[in-house]
């Protein structure tokens, strides 16, 4: 059995001018030890999916459908109940680790807070549990890092902090929104090592919210790609990379710089813009940016199309299905 | 091809709490017309700091930055002198580099009628500007905030075209934007600098976007220059072991599980800068004697510059591997 399950789950958030979807009509899962990336670009709605899980939408943010999470409903839980969750079933690692850091407490008063909190541990054990984390994430010294400010720390051993407070209760799930956005690229390869060796060593289930396509290939086991607020496209990390079959998917892919043509310095781009919260185009909403766009796809919202049992797209036309067949380009 | 920029063993130094942080440590360094170079490093290797001293928003405390025949001054709080005005910079935040209350047409207007153009032509002017940069002509009338983050940086843009540049100096220009907007605003500097044969310094973290649409790369280490070379000869050859790290921590997006490499160790501090190579203390190929001598470029048979004892001025690079 899969350790969160989400049924259509819809996020409603209030905006100047009146509710909006941000989230519609979501299902998913993720595994035991499973890595998931979800991928879209701002306005998407995947950190408001995150969000949802936790409990902690905007003001006025409402969630429907379901949130089953090991075997128990959570999308119903009350703000007491969401704060047992938090922490210690869910935990969640954000962009900027100097943000989500108190700046003015030591890092052993923010490691040990989770767990006095919600073990109820002396504060001598909370110690030793603080120095071993501090270990697991591989900072240097942890016994004098336990004694210094965020801001002794540079960004890279700021976010090792972050994920050893996330990892203090043992959670089963990790949400990294975008944990290495901000971070130089050999930075970000120590902490996406980092990552790999978590779930390798306690079989945490991580969802990784990006946008960066790089990060999830070396990260993911499968990725969701979200559009306006809806999936168009999940299947296997490599699968899905190596053949994408959603228009915008295949899209995104070709921008990549790497995956331009030879010799153009022109990088092939999507026209146009992701729409905005509240603006999101009737029938599928990637209609209005699409080249194989047919009269329908601007009524009928895309149904499943499930290409394989671990593929799957939200688009009626398939433009790509006989190019992969055929197993040519 | 023509030598737009040259700069000469610049330094340049931050006072910090009274004591002095040196951000570049001597850099020479040259801009053709017609060409983008691509400037990379972490984050505090003093590629920003470089940029903004190369149009006079800072001023270097030794060496000497050649624009176009004349020496670059540090601005002053009046008007650009004339012979600058073609030297123009695009910066990475469009939301904080646009005045909020002014509307977008006076915003690119306002260097024309500096220059002495009637208030009426300039706007006619920015609205051909717009026009150019891919935005609709009567977006002159509107605000920044009506724009989305893409729009605006091409608004950014539109404003450094209307001084005529001959150079531009982009400081993470597609940084703070999304994927599609991101490819968009590329190309359209990659079209301006071949259409205009404006030379472009292209500072940036990505290496992945600086190898698709660079001519040149200078690889920028703790305040130092230490390569230059040919995109071709940075990416399949890098001779820096430095250049080497950076190049094998982008993750590749294939959907093979390639996992990047990390370069442990931070940047170290620019306010005591590590003896000897700037590189040694996080260098897997450190020698005993980078600890005490500072390499200096040298000029390998390829035409690139390096500075690394590993390599011999005047031979082939020696491949640079990691473990």
């Amino acid at each position: 059995m899969n350790l969160l399950t989400v049924e259509n789950l819809t996020v409603t958030l209030a905006t100047g001018s009146g509710d909006a979807q941000a989230v519609r009509n979501l299902s998913f899962s993720v595994g035991h030890g499973e890595i998931l990336g979800v991928a879209g670009e701002s306005g998407s709605g995947k950190t408001m999916t995150a969000l949802s899980m936790l409990g902690l939408l905007p003001y006025k943010g409402k969630a429907s459908g379901s949130i089953k999470f090991d075997g128990r409903e959570i999308l119903t839980s009350t703000k007491r109940e969401y704060r047992d969750i938090r922490g210690k079933e869910i935990a969640m690692i954000f962009q900027d680790p100097m943000t989500s850091l108190h700046p003015m407490l030591t890092v052993e008063v923010q490691l040990t807070e989770h767990l006095r909190h919600h073990r109820k541990v002396s504060k001598d054990a909370a110690r030793n549990s603080a120095l071993e984390l501090l270990a697991t994430v591989k900072i240097p010294e942890p016994a004098a890092a336990l004694k210094a400010h965020p801001s002794q720390f540079s960004g890279g051993m700021r976010q090792r902090i972050a994920i050893a407070m996330a990892l203090a209760c043992e959670p089963k799930l990790l949400i990294a929104d975008e944990p290495t956005t901000a971070l130089d690229v050999t930075v970000q390869a120590g902490i996406l090592k980092l990552l790999h060796q978590l779930r390798t060593d306690r079989n945490l289930s991580v969802m990784v919210i990006t946008h960066d396509l790089g990060v999830l290939s070396s990260l993911t086991d499968r990725i969701m790609i979200m559009y306006a607020g809806s999936e168009v496209e999940s299947g296997a990390t490599s699968d899905l990379l190596q053949n994408p079959r959603h228009p915008y998917t295949k899209g995104l892919i070709a921008a990549l710089p790497g995956n331009s043509e030879v010799n153009s310095k022109n990088l092939l781009s999507i026209d146009g813009m992701p729409p905005e919260l509240g603006n999101f185009p009737s029938g599928c909403a990637f209609h209005t940016r699409c080249k194989f766009a047919k009269a329908s796809c601007k009524e009928t919202v895309p149904e499943v199309l499930n290409l394989s049992s671990d593929h799957r797209i939200f688009c009626p036309v398939n433009p790509f299905s006989e190019l992969s067949n055929s197993g040519s380009k | 091809m023509k030598e737009i920029l040259n700069l000469k063993n610049v330094a340049v130094e931050y006072d910090r709490h009274g004591r002095k942080v040196r951000a570049v440590a001597g850099v020479d360094l040259t801009l053709n017309s017609g060409e983008i170079l691509g400037l990379v490093g972490e984050s505090g290797c003093g590629k920003s700091t470089l940029g903004k001293a190369i149009v006079g928003i800072l001023s270097p405390i030794t060496g000497e930055i050649v624009f176009d025949g004349q020496k670059v001054k540090k601005l002053t709080r009046g008007k650009r002198p004339e012979h600058f005005r073609n030297l123009q910079m695009v910066f990475q935040d469009p939301y904080g580099s646009l005045n909020p209350r002014r509307k977008i047409g006076m915003q690119i207007a306002d260097g024309l009628i500096v220059a002495g153009m009637s208030k009426k032509l300039a706007l006619l002017k920015a609205e051909d500007l717009l026009e150019k940069v891919g935005l609709p002509r009567n977006a002159v009338g509107r605000f920044p905030h009506q724009f989305s983050g893409g729009q605006r940086q091409r608004i950014s843009i539109a404003r450094a075209l209307a001084a005529s540049p001959t150079a531009i100096i982009a400081d993470e220009p597609i940084s703070a934007l999304d994927t599609s907007s991101q490819a968009q605003v590329a190309n359209l500097l990659v079209n301006l600098v071949d259409e205009f044969d404006m030379g472009m310094v292209f500072i940036s973290h990505d290496l992945s976007i600086v190898r698709r649409i660079s001519d040149r790369v200078a690889v920028m280490y703790l305040g130092k220059i230490v390569e230059v070379g040919t995109v071709d000869q940075i990416w399949n050859n890098p001779s820096h072991p430095y250049t080497r790290a950076l190049i094998s921590a982008i993750p590749h997006a294939d959907g093979t599980s390639f996992m990047p490499k990390d370069l442990p160790g931070d940047v170290p501090n620019p306010m005591s800068p590590p003896s000897g190579c700037r590189f040694h203390p996080r260098c897997p190929l450190a020698k005993a004697e980078c600890a005490s001598n500072e390499p200096e470029l040298r000029k390998l048979a390829d035409g690139r510059d390096v500075s690394c004892v590993l390599q011999t001025a005047g031979s082939q690079p020696v491949t640079i591997t990691l473990n």
